[in-house]
């Protein structure tokens, strides 16, 4: 086992706090959405759409940072259809997340080729330069663990911080989970039920986006077909395993990270094939899945609401 | 049909968009599906494994389960299905054909099952296990043809199955093969078993209604397992169909998304096996059409998924068509 005492080092942490940024990101957009009554099996896509569109946008503009915007606005563009189609149309909220994954596989794949000439990807475009945050790089050990990075990595724990403040400090969070756990009696009580859900879900789009912002430009620089791989349905074990919390869900999405900059690490050393490789993340999201969610408690039943 | 209609004028409009013309794409497609009796016979072909994997989808979803893994169940089907035609040489074909028809079930059967334990007993919801368990399948399959099982030369496949495992080609110089009668049988199964069986009686009660169906003195826990197990059978069976009628082997990457397409299958069939035959065959035109229309028109053949998650989502909306169309239905809550 030559090699997988060398593999554990300070660069494999740093890179695990790196790839759980996708992952959180959309897991919170996932609590925003779950909070307020929805499932969003279609974080997956929403969060491929970020991807794309940052790119193009980047590509197109020359700036990363209306790339991130872009991402943002295409994940949020996702989420209205989604909430247009579960919250006003009641289609089923699976086959509807179902649907925007197909749709955004197929679109980001038929738009690379018209934008690229490419089914495969895009060019190289101008990503996100990683930043050094002065005194934390400097932390022994720490410091090099998450001293620098992309400045997305340290907008999704903000990010992270201000879900838990709005959701479980503020009446806009006490309305959203009203909402979500008994959508009659917030009614009653003044709430405009249709809005929340719409919000939320908006919301949740805007946050996958954000995740897939950081997979093509905060770490790439191009698109790849199909390059989330799954993460968006890993944010939703995330989610689970967080017990639908901000910061439950930042640790589990630290663990999926780990997983996958595991995974990363042990394609470089070239000691297994990579197939066998690549399936440590999937596998370890399916194991987690079944140890914890047997004590979980979903915040709402998800039925759809239809006002009497 | 009124649906798909919209979904075909939304797609329209992207072609339009992208500077691509519709009419020519569109008359590209339906010259290369229903031209002539090549094109026919190949988009029977197509609808072929489709027809499978919206079974599989649609007996799941029957029992209130959401098998999104028919994908993965149909790999890992089509993978045990080519070792067992290569495993085995000199048996009579109408021993080794359904020998590995069958491998192919239980593999695919298998492969749901997993998500049924995980499911039952520790309560993992099966639209993330599915999910990930076709990622598995894609990346062990992808092991399994690239490393033990890999044929000599630079394509990532196995060796060809004996020829008594084939099954054989009802149309010569396309790939229409005998596994369309097995994919026919299946629904008409299907169909039965549903509707006039005991099995079926439970898996519907259970798909309307969980807590009436256990107070009815149905075991629920073992109808989701049987229901998973069996609908994981139907897609494995497809890539058995693929393996052994189609390819003569397992090629890494035969599927263009089959899993996907039978989802959106299931839907426009309208959950019926009866229903899901007709709309096989028009997801399979898209599959044989959409490439003669990428041949005439370099229109990406992704065109075929755009419009395949449009028709699901337009299917799913009768709402929304209603409100389209009349320009009223649901009322704003303000």
């Amino acid at each position: 086992m030559v090699g997988l005492i060398d593999i554990i080092d300070v660069g494999l942490f740093a890179a695990a706090v790196r790839m759980a940024t996708p992952i959180a990101s959309a897991a919170i957009g996932g609590i925003f959405s779950e909070r307020a009554g929805i499932i969003n099996i279609g974080l997956e896509g929403m969060m491929l759409t970020g991807a794309f569109a940052g790119v193009v946008a980047s590509d197109f503009t020359g700036s990363a940072w209306i790339g991130v915007l872009a991402a943002i606005l295409a994940g949020g563009l996702l989420g209205l259809l989604h909430a247009f189609l579960t919250v006003q149309f009641l289609v089923d909220q699976v086959v509807s997340g179902t649907g925007i994954n197909i749709l955004a596989l197929g679109f980001t794949a038929y738009m690379s080729q018209v934008l690229w000439g490419s089914r495969g990807g895009s060019d190289i475009v101008n990503g996100l330069d990683v930043v050094s945050i002065p005194l934390l790089k400097d932390i022994p050990i720490l410091g090099a663990i998450i001293g620098s990075h992309t400045p997305l990595v340290y907008l999704t724990i903000v990010i992270i911080g201000l879900s838990y403040i709005v959701l479980f400090k503020t009446p806009m969070g006490l309305r959203i989970r009203a909402v979500g756990e008994h959508p009659a009696a917030a009614d009653t009580a003044g709430i405009n039920v249709y809005r929340t859900k719409y919000l939320c879900v908006i919301i949740s789009g805007m946050l996958a986006g954000f995740g897939g912002a950081f997979l093509s430009l905060g770490h790439l620089n191009v698109f790849v077909l199909g390059m989330t791989g799954g993460r968006g349905f890993i944010a939703l074990a995330a989610m689970i395993f967080g017990q639908w919390m901000p910061f439950g869900a930042f640790g589990a999405s630290l663990l999926f990270g780990f997983a996958d900059a595991l995974q990363m690490r042990l394609q470089a050393l070239g000691l297994l094939p990579p197939q066998i490789i690549l399936m440590v993340p999937y596998v370890l999201t399916i194991v987690v899945l079944a140890g914890v969610v047997r004590k979980t408690h979903p915040p709402s039943n998800y039925k759809p609401y239809v006002k009497e | 049909m009124i649906a798909i209609a919209l979904a075909f004028l939304a797609g329209a409009i992207i072609l339009a968009a992208t500077g691509y013309s519709p009419i020519e794409a569109y008359g590209a497609l339906i010259t290369g599906a229903f031209g002539d009796i090549f094109g026919i016979a190949q988009t029977l072909a197509k609808a072929t494994p489709i027809i499978f994997t919206a079974l599989a989808f649609l007996f799941a979803f029957k029992c209130g389960l959401f098998n999104i893994g028919a994908e993965g169940q149909l790999l890992v089907g089509a993978f045990a299905a080519a070792l067992v035609g290569i495993s085995f040489d000199g048996l009579p074909a109408l021993v080794h054909v359904p020998m590995a028809l069958l491998a192919g079930a239980v593999a695919g059967g298998l492969w749901g099952f997993i998500s049924a334990v995980l499911k039952t007993k520790l309560g993992a919801h099966e639209v993330i296990t599915t999910m990930m368990l076709s990622y598995v399948a894609l990346y062990f399959t992808s092991y399994l043809v690239n490393y033990p099982f890999k044929a000599p030369g630079g394509v990532s496949q196995t060796v060809a199955v004996a020829p008594s495992a084939v099954l054989p080609l009802i149309f010569q110089s396309t790939q229409l093969s005998a596994s369309v009668f097995v994919a026919v049988g299946l629904v008409v199964l299907t169909y039965y078993t549903l509707q006039k069986t005991t099995l079926g009686y439970e898996v519907r009660a259970i798909g309307l209604n969980p807590t009436a169906a256990e107070s009815g003195g149905i075991n629920v826990k073992r109808g989701i397992v049987l229901a998973l197990l069996i609908s994981g059978a139907m897609a494995g069976l497809g890539g058995a169909g693929e393996v052994l009628g189609v390819h003569g082997r397992f090629i890494e990457g035969f599927s263009p998304g089959y899993g996907w397409d039978g989802l959106a299958v299931a839907l426009v069939g309208g959950l019926n096996p009866l229903g899901v035959l007709i709309a096989a065959v028009l997801f399979g035109a898209l599959r044989s059409g959409g490439m003669e229309m990428t041949r005439v028109t370099q229109v990406p053949l992704d065109i075929v998924s755009i419009l395949q998650a449009l028709v699901i989502i337009f299917v799913a909306a009768p709402m929304l068509i209603k409100y389209l169309l009349k320009k009223g239905g649901h009322k704003w809550s303000d």
